[in-house]
C-alpha cells in the first residue's frame, strides 16, 4: 500500500469576486521512502495542495472534496487533536522561510526539545541528549554548544537545517518540504538538498518537495508532478519527464530554462511561452493550457477537458496533444 | 526612429577606452557603536577594491551570492551611492568628482532596471506617464511628443500603445517589468544597469524578458551591467562574467571560459552548486559538490 494516496482533492477559496479553484481534482500517490517533486509556476496550487493534505487551509479556503489517505486514515476527515498528533509527529513539515517558523525568543534547544517532549514524552535530559544528536545529524558544527543559541545567531542555511531537525525529530514517515531552499543562496541550497537526500535514505521517509525550480527536482526527486492552474498536467519518473516530456507546457517550460552548460548560449534565444497562467476565478473551460498552447488547434481543446491519462506505463499527461502523439510542427506559425 | 532613438547624440568615448571603466572601487558602510551610536566602530566592506570595464554594446554579468556587493557596485557606478574610494569613468569622463549639473546630463545616458516590478512603479501614475517621466524630468519635447514617445516605447517592449492610459496594478509582474524597461529606454541610454531584472518572475515570463533585453541590445547597441545571483540567467545574457564574493571580484573573464574552466575555488564551488535540470547527472553533481565542501563551509 502506498504511504500517501491523494484522490481528487479539491480546495476552493470563496472570495468576493467568486470562487477561486486553487486545487481542482488533484490525485497522486507516494510510495514509502520515495521523493516526490511538485513543480509549477507561482499560484498553480502547490502550497494549497499540501496545506490541504495537512488540514492547514485557512478560511476563506475549504477542502470541498477528495481524500488524502495516509497510513490508512483520511487526513481530510481528521479534526482537532487527532490531526495535530499526525502533524509534526507522523508527518514533518518544512517551509520556505525558516525565520518565520522559528521563534526568535526561544533558544534552538528549547524549540527542539519542546517537540520531543510533547510528541514523544521524553524527559528533559533525554530530550536534550536527542536534540544534540539531531543537530549533529543535520551537520550543525559544535552541536552541544550551539544548542543554547538563539536563532539569530544561526545563518540562514543553519536555520533551515534546524527546521529539518525539528521536522524529523519524531521519526516521521512523511516529510513535506514547501520551497525549503528558495530563500537560500545556491551554495547553501545545495547543502540542504543533499542533506534531505541523505536523511530520506537513513530514515526511510517519503518526501514531498515543492519547488518552482526544475533543477531542484531534477537533482532530488524520484518522481515529478507538474502542476498548472490548479491541476496536475503531467506526472512521471524524473528520468522520463526530462527525457521525454509529453505535455506542451512541460516541454515549453524546459525549453524556457536558461542553461549553465552548452554552446551558443549567449547568441541564442530562450523559448518563451506567450501570455500568462489563467485567473483561477475563471479558468479556461476545457484545457487550461489551451490559450497558451502552441498545438491547440481547431479541435476540441476549448470545449472538452482532457483527462489525466497514462500515455505509457507510469507516465501521465493531461493534454490532447502530447509530444509522442503529434506531428513535428506546431499548429500555425509561432 | 525618432531623435531620442537614433543614437547620434549618444555618448561616445574617444579612442579605445571602454564605455565604462571602474577602477579600485570601494564602498564602506560605517557600523555605528557607542552608547548613543555616535561612533564608527567598524565598516561593512560592501565593495572592496573592485575593477572592471564594460564596452559599448556589451554585457558584463556580475554574479555572486546574497550580500556579496553586486547591488552596491551597480549603485556606485550610477553614482546613486557615493563611492568611498576609486574611480568610475563613463564615456571618457570621471564621475566621482563630477559636479551635480554635469552629472545630470550624464544620468540620461545611464539607466537602471530594478528587481521588483511592483515596488519600482508609482501606482498613481498612468503607464504612459511612468514611461515618459524621464523625458519630462530632462525637459525633452512637449506634451504631445512625449505622448507619442511613450506609445513608441510601449511598442518597443511588445505592448499595445493604447495601454498608455492604464495603471500599473492592471498588469502582471512580467508586464510591469516591461514597463520598467520601456522607462529605462526613454532617454536612449548607452548603458543600463539591470539589477536582478527577472528574479521576481516565473520561468515562462522570465524568458520573455531576457529575450526582450537581448533584442533591445541588438537593436540599440546597449551595454548592460547585468547583476543577478542566478548563474544560468547570467550566462545566457553575458559576454563576460565577473564573480563577486565578499565585496571582491574573485574571477573575471569571457563567459564561456569562466563557466567551462573556472580557476577560482569559489567560482568552482558556486558552479558545482547550481542544480542542473538533468536527473541523469544527479550522482555526478553530488560527488562534484563534495569536493568543494571546505570552500563553502558556512560561518560557525
Ligand atoms: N486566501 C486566499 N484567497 C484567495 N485565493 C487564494 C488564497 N490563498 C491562495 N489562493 C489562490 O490559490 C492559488 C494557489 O496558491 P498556492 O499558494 O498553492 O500557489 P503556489 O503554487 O504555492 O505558488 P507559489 O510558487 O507562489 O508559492 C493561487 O492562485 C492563489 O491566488
Ligand atoms: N546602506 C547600507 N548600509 C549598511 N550596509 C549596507 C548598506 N547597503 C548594503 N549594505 C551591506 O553591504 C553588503 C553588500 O550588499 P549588496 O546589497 O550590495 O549585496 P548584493 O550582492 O546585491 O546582495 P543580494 O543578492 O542579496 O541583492 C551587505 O553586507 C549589505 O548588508
Ligand atoms: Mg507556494
Ligand atoms: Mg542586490
Amino acid at each position: 500500500m502506498a504511504l500517501l494516496e491523494v484522490e481528487d482533492l479539491r480546495t476552493y477559496f470563496k472570495t468576493r469576486e467568486g470562487e477561486v479553484r486553487a486545487v481542482d481534482g488533484v490525485s497522486f500517490s507516494l510510495e514509502h521512502s520515495k521523493m516526490l517533486g511538485i513543480v509549477g509556476e507561482s499560484g498553480c496550487g502547490k502550497s494549497v495542495t499540501v496545506l490541504s493534505i495537512m488540514g492547514l487551509v485557512q478560511t476563506p479556503g475549504r477542502v470541498v472534496g477528495g481524500s488524502a489517505v495516509f497510513q490508512g486514515r483520511d487526513l481530510v476527515q481528521l479534526k482537532g487533536r487527532e490531526l495535530e498528533d499526525v502533524r509534526g509527529h507522523e508527518i514533518g513539515m518544512i517551509f520556505q522561510d525558516p525565520m518565520t517558523s522559528l521563534n526568535p525568543t526561544l533558544t534552538i534547544g528549547t524549540q527542539l526539545t519542546e517537540t520531543l517532549r510533547r510528541h514523544l514524552g521524553m524527559n528533559k535530559d533525554q530530550a536534550r541528549k536527542r536534540a544534540v544528536e539531531l543537530l549533529e545529524e543535520v551537520h550543525i558544527p559544535n552541536a552541544a554548544r550551539r544548542l543554547d543559541d538563539y536563532p539569530h545567531r544561526y545563518s540562514g542555511g543553519m536555520r533551515q537545517r534546524v527546521m529539518i531537525a525539528i521536522a524529523i525529530s519524531c521519526n516521521p514517515k512523511l516529510l513535506i518540504a514547501d520551497e525549503p531552499t528558495t530563500a537560500l543562496d545556491v551554495t547553501v541550497q545545495a547543502g540542504v538538498l543533499d542533506l534531505l537526500h541523505e536523511l530520506r535514505s537513513i530514515h526511510e521517509m517519503g518526501v514531498i518537495i515543492i519547488t518552482h525550480d526544475m533543477g531542484v527536482v531534477a537533482e532530488t526527486a524520484d518522481d515529478i508532478i507538474v502542476m498548472y492552474a490548479g491541476q496536475i498536467v503531467e506526472q512521471a519518473t524524473a528520468l522520463d519527464l526530462f527525457d521525454r516530456p509529453e505535455h506542451p507546457y512541460t516541454e515549453a517550460l524546459l525549453e524556457a530554462l536558461p542553461q549553465v552548460e552548452g554552446e551558443g548560449i549567449r547568441e541564442g534565444r530562450l523559448r518563451s511561452i506567450s501570455g500568462r497562467p489563467p485567473d483561477l476565478l475563471d479558468p479556461p473551460p476545457a484545457c487550461r493550457f489551451a490559450p497558451r498552447c502552441a498545438y491547440a488547434g481547431q479541435d476540441d481543446c476549448a470545449t472538452v477537458p482532457p483527462d489525466l491519462r497514462e500515455i505509457r506505463p507510469g507516465h501521465w499527461v493531461r493534454s490532447s496533444h502530447p509530444t509522442s502523439e503529434r506531428a513535428a510542427a506546431p499548429v500555425g506559425a509561432r | 526612429m525618432s531623435e531620442q532613438m537614433d543614437g547620434a547624440s549618444r555618448a561616445s568615448t574617444n579612442g579605445n577606452e571602454p564605455l565604462l571603466v571602474v577602477k579600485n572601487l570601494k564602498k564602506y558602510f560605517p557600523i555605528k557603536g557607542g552608547a548613543i551610536l555616535d561612533r564608527t566602530v567598524d565598516y561593512v566592506r560592501a565593495v572592496d577594491d573592485v575593477s572592471f570595464t564594460v564596452r559599448a554594446g556589451e554585457t558584463l554579468g556580475l554574479v555572486g551570492e546574497s550580500g556579496s556587493g553586486k547591488t552596491t557596485t551597480g549603485y556606485c557606478v550610477l553614482q546613486l551611492l557615493k563611492p568611498t574610494e576609486g574611480s568610475v569613468r563613463f564615456a571618457g569622463k570621471e564621475l566621482t568628482t563630477m559636479s551635480r549639473g554635469d552629472m545630470r546630463a550624464v544620468r540620461r545616458d545611464m539607466q537602471i532596471v530594478f528587481q521588483d516590478p511592483y515596488a519600482s512603479l508609482n501606482p498613481r501614475m498612468t503607464v504612459g506617464d511612468i514611461v515618459s517621466e524621464p523625458l519630462l524630468v530632462h525637459k525633452i519635447g512637449n506634451r504631445k511628443s512625449r505622448r507619442s514617445s511613450a506609445e513608441r516605447l510601449l511598442e518597443v517592449v511588445g505592448f499595445n500603445p493604447d495601454f498608455i492610459n492604464r495603471y500599473p496594478h492592471e498588469f502582471s509582474g512580467g508586464q510591469r517589468q516591461r514597463i520598467g524597461i520601456a522607462r529605462a529606454l526613454a532617454l536612449n541610454p548607452s548603458l543600463i544597469v539591470c539589477d536582478e531584472p527577472v528574479s521576481a518572475l516565473d520561468i515562462s515570463i522570465q524568458a520573455q524578458i531576457l529575450n526582450l533585453l537581448k533584442d533591445l541590445q541588438n537593436e540599440f547597441g546597449l551595454a548592460y551591467l547585468f547583476v543577478a545571483h542566478d548563474l544560468a540567467v547570467v550566462r545566457t545574457m553575458s559576454d563576460r562574467i565577473a564573480v563577486m564574493n565578499s565585496g571582491k571580484i574573485v574571477e573575471e573573464g569571457p563567459a564561456e571560459r569562466v563557466y567551462t574552466n573556472p580557476t577560482d575555488p569559489y567560482t568552482q564551488a558556486l558552479l558545482a552548486a547550481v542544480p542542473i535540470p538533468n536527473p541523469r547527472r544527479m550522482q555526478e553533481r553530488r560527488a562534484e559538490r563534495r569536493k568543494h565542501k571546505d570552500v563553502l563551509a558556512e560561518p560557525v
